[in-house]
């Protein structure tokens, strides 16, 4: 039986007790994400980090959002007071909506019935998340600008653009995963990985997938949305009380949301690491969930070390990243997946693959020292500029080149 | 059962947790009026005033919406392709490289008028 026919048979109550026990892993594991980070964040930054309230600071992110019920709900004189309410109301609402698809364990037995972790199993699944995370946009633009302030219009603009920028080539990254799985329901795409990984067999797309989730779910270094030095605190600049708990809520299940995404479509979601001898008969059922939350917490470690290690980007260069680098080399990788799987299903002799597998590379190199050239040659234009006794002032370098170039010239002639 | 009323059970979850949020909020948190409290936090400066209708950004970010359509159109396209990708064969393959090249003419086009920069 399917996992689709087996979560077909669950009747009303059954669904319901499985809402709400998806609703709480998301909020448990958030609370505990937030513990976490700030824990491991001070370690990296060799502080101690949150000690005080329950054992090791567990409790740490309760007292916050306590503390955040007794303060006072501002909202201020220019907002839009109907919007302003709703804004967090949509990320809210929307943030759980991914989970519903997202298969948690494999069949286990719940109150005496068969059933396995996950909502419900549609034949679009993937689709459908894509969809549910653009309308969490939504929530932030209409947070920006109903607050009639300049910062949080400009926080909001920047987090809805740069959104949807890394929400293509997140998309792209996908294609191959469905070309590999045949499918674009979680279940069956986890049922593909029973060998391989994709991580491993199309790890180019993993790669374009993990940097545009980072970008996608406003994370560091890509946290350019609430860029303090520039934004003070992005689009819930205005916000305070509970509405802003509500943000941040939605923020980290995005973040856990993305996670579980990317075990489900890349790391064999709830199974056991392939070629160990475990088993669906003797590590299967609630165990399965272990090895879910494991794979989730291994991808929000990860989102922890960057923001622990790396500095935050600067728009534009946030933007090229996106537009001019992900965009264009997913789209390669695709047409590459593409021929590979149709050479080899049309019985292709090795050495037909072997050679256009060689020239893929050789292009590739190619390109890069094509580009690496033009970037050295630019470098000593600039270089030279910088000697020539006729500007009287340094001429800045700017990282928009072209354009110096130009002016350059211009004023030669 | 329709596979999609999960979906709604647990919107209807996260909405009513929503809703109840901010309603303990407006209840439990104290009130004491201030006038510069209402104003648009501006780092202590009087706000600048704003424009009709939540004020002016530049055009770039409507740009970036603008081609941002074009590329998910392309994938929409993309996805269908992908799922029956082995039932297509060489047919669809050599389809999908047409498709993504012309749409590669237009990417291309857009970097050349820099479109893509941002200053």
């Amino acid at each position: 039986m399917t996992t689709a026919e087996l979560i077909g048979q669950d009747p009303g109550w059954l669904i319901t007790v499985k809402a709400f026990m998806v609703f709480g892993l998301c909020v448990i594991l958030t609370l505990i994400a937030i513990w976490a980070e700030r824990r491991i964040v001070a370690r990296m930054q060799m502080r101690l980090g949150p000690n005080r309230t329950g054992k090791f600071g567990l409790l740490q992110s309760l007292a916050d959002g306590v503390k955040l019920a007794f303060k006072e709900d501002l909202i201020p004189k220019a907002a839009d007071k109907i919007i302003f309410v709703l804004a967090p109301l949509i990320s809210v609402t929307v943030c759980f909506l991914a989970f519903a698809v997202i298969p948690i364990s494999g069949p286990v037995s719940l109150f005496g019935r068969q059933t396995a972790m996950q909502l419900t199993d549609l034949p679009v699944a993937v689709l459908y998340i894509l969809a549910v995370t653009s309308i969490g946009v939504y929530g932030i633009v209409l947070a920006g600008w109903s607050s009639g302030s300049v910062y949080p219009l400009l926080g909001g603009l920047r987090s809805s653009a740069q959104v949807i920028s890394y929400e293509i080539s997140l998309g792209l990254s996908l294609v191959a995963v469905f070309i590999y799985a045949g499918s674009m329901s979680t279940s069956e795409i986890v049922a593909a990985q029973d060998r391989f990984w994709f991580a491993l067999v199309l790890f180019p797309s993993f790669v374009i997938f993990v940097i545009s989730m980072v970008g996608e779910t406003n994370r560091a270094p890509f946290d350019l949305a609430e860029a303090e030095g520039e934004l003070v605190g992005g689009f819930h600049t205005e916000y305070s009380s509970l509405k802003f708990a509500l943000f941040f809520l939605a923020e980290y299940v995005n973040i856990i949301s993305v996670s579980a995404l990317a075990t489900t479509l890349f790391l064999g979601g709830y199974r056991a690491v392939p070629g160990l001898g475990f088993t669906e008969a003797w590590l299967g059922g609630w165990f399965t969930v272990f090895w879910f939350l494991g794979k989730v917490s291994l991808f929000f470690f990860f989102f922890i070390w960057l923001r622990g290690t790396l500095p935050r980007l600067r728009y534009d260069q946030f933007m090229k990243l996106g537009w001019k680098v992900l965009i264009p080399s997913s789209l390669a990788w695709i047409l590459v997946v593409a021929t590979l799987r149709v050479l080899t299903a049309e019985g292709a002799s090795q050495f037909i693959i072997g050679g256009f597998t060689l020239g893929v590379v050789l292009l590739v190199l190619a390109a890069s020292t094509l580009y690496e050239r033009s970037k050295v040659k630019r470098q000593a234009f600039l270089h030279n500029i910088g000697e020539m006794p006729e500007p009287s002032f340094p001429l800045p370098v700017m990282p928009t080149a072209r354009k110096n170039e130009r002016l350059v010239i211009e004023s030669h002639e | 059962m329709n596979p999609y009323v999960p979906i709604i059970a647990v919107g209807a979850i996260g909405f009513g947790f929503g809703l109840i949020s901010l309603a303990a909020g407006a209840l439990t948190g104290p009130k004491r009026y201030n006038r510069a409290k209402l104003e648009a936090y501006e780092c202590g400066i009087e706000p600048s005033p704003q424009a009709q209708g939540g004020g002016r950004f530049p055009i770039k970010y409507f740009l970036t919406a603008m081609l941002f359509i074009i590329f998910d159109i392309e994938i929409v396209f993309l996805y269908p392709w992908a799922v029956t990708f082995d039932q297509l064969g060489v047919f669809g393959l050599i389809e999908m490289a047409l498709f993504i090249l012309t749409v590669f003419v237009a990417y291309v086009y857009v970097w050349r008028r820099g479109g893509l920069e941002w200053d």
